[in-house]
């Protein structure tokens, strides 16, 4: 198999409101100038581009249509989009590289969550007929799952603020993020629960932003990047759409995922993880021991743009690689309900 | 490395205005049950599943293919979830022959759905978003002044348009899975069918249907232990343009020409018209036919219609299109770039029943979306090369 890298990583700051439209476009031009300013590529030496995004956060149909605005599409470009998280254009352009049709590409992902009302906008993610009628709705779903867990023995409400404190302190590094600071567990416990046993601070924050990472293949990534963060394994999995018919404190997909990318070896993670709960049970279900740093960016609790922020999690495990602070990393996307659906990406350094 | 890959088998359900006897998942798995028993397969022979639809806003559900991961088979395999407007089938069969191009999987289930009857498309087509020219009043609305456009820049007769809408629906008649079926329509039936949007009639339209269609792809030693005949993929190509931008030909759009130009030079191909036996082609109005055998290379620039109005492009014609209908019999908006690449497929493994064309051993598929703005195609043929 071709040998494909991730040479280049950027995002939009993670901001609870931007005051551009709902198509991404003023939040990816600077980002697309940064991504290409790092690793010296012109717009045309692109060879494929693919996007993640979802009508229903951007509150109308083709949102994606208009994204292609921010690069310039003329003369025409070899382009695709999913309706997903950023992470899965990742995946269609590495397949693309992979088929040798391109050499280069550059997926994105974007998402403008201040545009509606976003655990009602998940809702509608559920089972049309039985299930999104009675909208229960994404931050209630994942308190189900926590409140099984503590039942369970598998988390307390401490260690999820310990989750918490974490993540705001590491990305106290991360100029991008949302969220970052000093808090105390105690603190944290003392304040009120949103959706019981879920208190604000296990919960992500609402976040507009865009994320954009760029792949090159064998000698394009090593001219193009001085350390380049090598792909050794990206899969991805989905489990049933049926809340009932799941185990809500597994995530077989996030565990099948993992073991086929190769996720034990990894020496640093970032973690798509909305909940801090959610963190814990990822740890566990990739096989990720005391020894590996999680989330050293701060990870989507400390901003979590839609449909970026997974794709954001594989170019913060890339930038660490690159930077030369790890020699192996993952980065992990979910989507859906409870951690339905789950990616891994493993890189490493060469 | 290129890794070949071959259509396994086909399936496409009953396309009508209303399914209000099935769901959605029931809807995708009429066709995918169809598609395993063409290739002789069931769903555990499936190592990934790529859905395509429209927008979400056409059905009310985001991200439907979450809810639908275990109709499709999905569940602890891959799903992805393609999007690329009207065009979105196409980049369906794309993506999916991609991964096994790419030597990822095996074999492939592609899946592309529309249920238009379950919300109301021509609604969520007629939103106002900021700083984006409105569609006013769907589709039509948006390519009649394009299909003026071309009458105007070509000099073709007004009744090429009508003679399309008499070719595909008659065509239609003998597809079993066709929304409209009309065998008796005529040249006059349909330029006397009340205007829509100035030059297109409400005949030459493209209806609104309930319908999916999916199609399995798998690698070579999968074509080759396959039971019956596989349509090899000898070409995939995707290209992109902005909606609007100074310059725009929305007549002849480049991203449609460079997408065929880099098609034709994939699968060899150096005259198109007389290579290509039969092709299926994104007809949602009849005058896109001819604009499409112009831009896609079948016709020089500003003759297209006259490969219409010589009756070239009917079943027995030199350069045969839409032999099954095309869109404008059936249009489950997400499903019918897939049915067009399925078509192409069924053609050259000899499966299209009465819209059979003799002897088809190279065929077309094409879907365009958006703002005449995303291009996907594939040349399927009987033989690997």
């Amino acid at each position: 198999m071709t040998d494909v890298a991730v040479i280049g990583f950027a995002q939009a700051p993670n901001v609870r409101r931007t005051d551009g439209t709902t198509n991404g476009v003023e939040m990816l031009v600077p980002v697309f100038q940064q991504v290409l300013g790092q690793t010296g590529l012109a717009k045309e030496q692109v060879g494929f581009w693919c996007s993640g995004s979802s009508d229903y956060l951007a509150g109308r149909a083709f949102s994606f249509v208009s994204a292609v605005d921010a690069i310039g599409a003329f003369p025409p470009v070899m382009e695709s989009h999913v309706e997903m998280d950023g992470a899965w254009a990742l995946y269609e352009a590495w397949v693309k590289i992979l088929t040798g049709e391109a050499s280069t590409a550059l997926a994105y992902g974007f998402g403008k969550s201040s545009a509606g009302l976003l655990r009602r906008v998940l809702a509608l993610q559920l089972d049309p007929y039985v299930v999104a009628p009675l909208w229960p709705d994404s931050v209630s779903i994942a308190a189900l799952q926590a409140r099984l867990g503590i039942e369970a023995g598998r988390w307390t409400e401490e260690q999820m603020a310990q989750v918490a404190v974490r993540s705001r302190s590491a990305a106290a590094g991360n100029p991008a993020a949302q969220l970052s600071g000093t808090v105390d567990v105690a603190e944290l416990l003392s304040r009120p629960y949103i959706a019981d046993p879920l208190r604000a601070h296990d919960c992500a924050p609402i976040t507009d932003g865009a994320a954009a990472v760029v792949l090159a293949a064998g000698d394009v990534a090593r001219e193009h990047c001085a350390r380049p963060a090598w792909i050794t394994g990206f899969e991805h999995r989905i489990d049933s759409g049926s809340l009932g018919a799941r185990d809500l404190l597994a995530a077989p997909s996030a565990a099948a995922a993992g073991r086929a990318a190769g996720a034990g070896t990894v020496d640093t993670a970032e973690l798509h993880s909305p909940f801090t709960h959610q963190e814990i049970l990822l740890r566990g279900e990739l096989g990720l021991g005391e020894q590996v740093t999680v989330n050293p960016s701060g990870g989507p609790l400390s901003g979590n743009p839609m449909f970026a922020a997974g794709l954001a999690r594989i170019g913060s495990a890339a930038a660490e690689i690159m930077a030369g602070r790890a020699g192996r990393a993952l980065g992990h996307a979910t989507s859906g309900p409870a951690l339905q659906q789950n990616l891994v990406c493993v890189m490493e350094a060469r | 490395m290129k890794h070949r890959a071959a259509v396994l088998g086909t399936g496409q359900t009953q396309h009508r205005s209303k399914r209000p006897d099935v769901s959605i998942a029931g809807l995708c798995r009429e066709a995918v049950d169809r598609a395993l028993a063409d290739a002789g397969l069931g769903l555990a022979d499936i190592d990934a599943v790529v859905v395509g639809k429209a927008p979400d806003l056409f059905e009310g559900v985001m991200m439907p293919e979450l809810y639908l991961a275990d109709a499709l088979g999905a569940v602890g395999k891959p799903l992805l979830r393609v999007h690329t407007a009207g065009s979105v089938g196409g980049a369906t069969g794309n993506v999916a022959a991609s991964l096994v191009q790419a030597g990822v999987h095996r074999r492939v289930l592609a899946v592309a759905f529309e249920k238009q009857s379950e919300s109301n498309a021509m609604w969520a087509l007629s939103i106002a978003p900021p700083f984006s020219m409105p569609l006013l009043a769907g589709a039509g609305g948006y390519f009649a002044p394009h299909v003026r456009a071309y009458i105007r820049r070509s000099g073709a007769p007004e009744h090429v348009g009508a003679m399309v809408a008499v070719k595909d629906r008659r065509n239609g008649a003998r597809n079993q899975y066709a929304h409209l079926r009309q065998p008796d329509i005529t040249l006059e039936s349909v330029q006397a069918s009340p205007m829509l949007w100035d030059p297109v009639r409400y005949d030459e339209t493209c209806p609104s249907s309930d319908g999916a269609c999916a199609v399995v792809i798998g690698d070579q030693s999968a074509a080759e232990a396959a039971a019956g005949p596989v349509a090899w993929i000898r070409a995939t190509s995707m290209r992109t343009e902005p909606t609007m931008f100074a310059g725009k030909d929305h007549v002849n759009p480049r991203a449609g020409a460079d997408a065929a130009a880099a098609l034709w030079q994939q699968a060899g191909i150096t005259d198109p018209r007389g290579q290509i036996d039969v092709a299926e082609i994104y007809v949602p109005f009849s005058w896109f036919e001819p604009m499409w055998l112009e831009n896609l290379g079948f016709a020089e620039q500003g003759k297209g219609w006259q490969l219409t109005e010589s009756g070239e492009t009917e079943i027995g014609g030199s350069i045969p299109i839409n032999p099954s209908g095309g869109v404008l019999c059936s249009n489950p908006i997400g499903a019918s770039g897939l049915l067009r690449f399925a078509e192409s497929a069924m053609q050259v493994m000899g499966k299209a029943g009465d819209h059979q064309v003799a002897g088809a051993r190279t065929a077309l598929g094409h879907a365009y979306g958006g703002g005449s703005q995303y291009f996907s195609m594939w040349v399927v043929a009987d033989t690997p090369d």
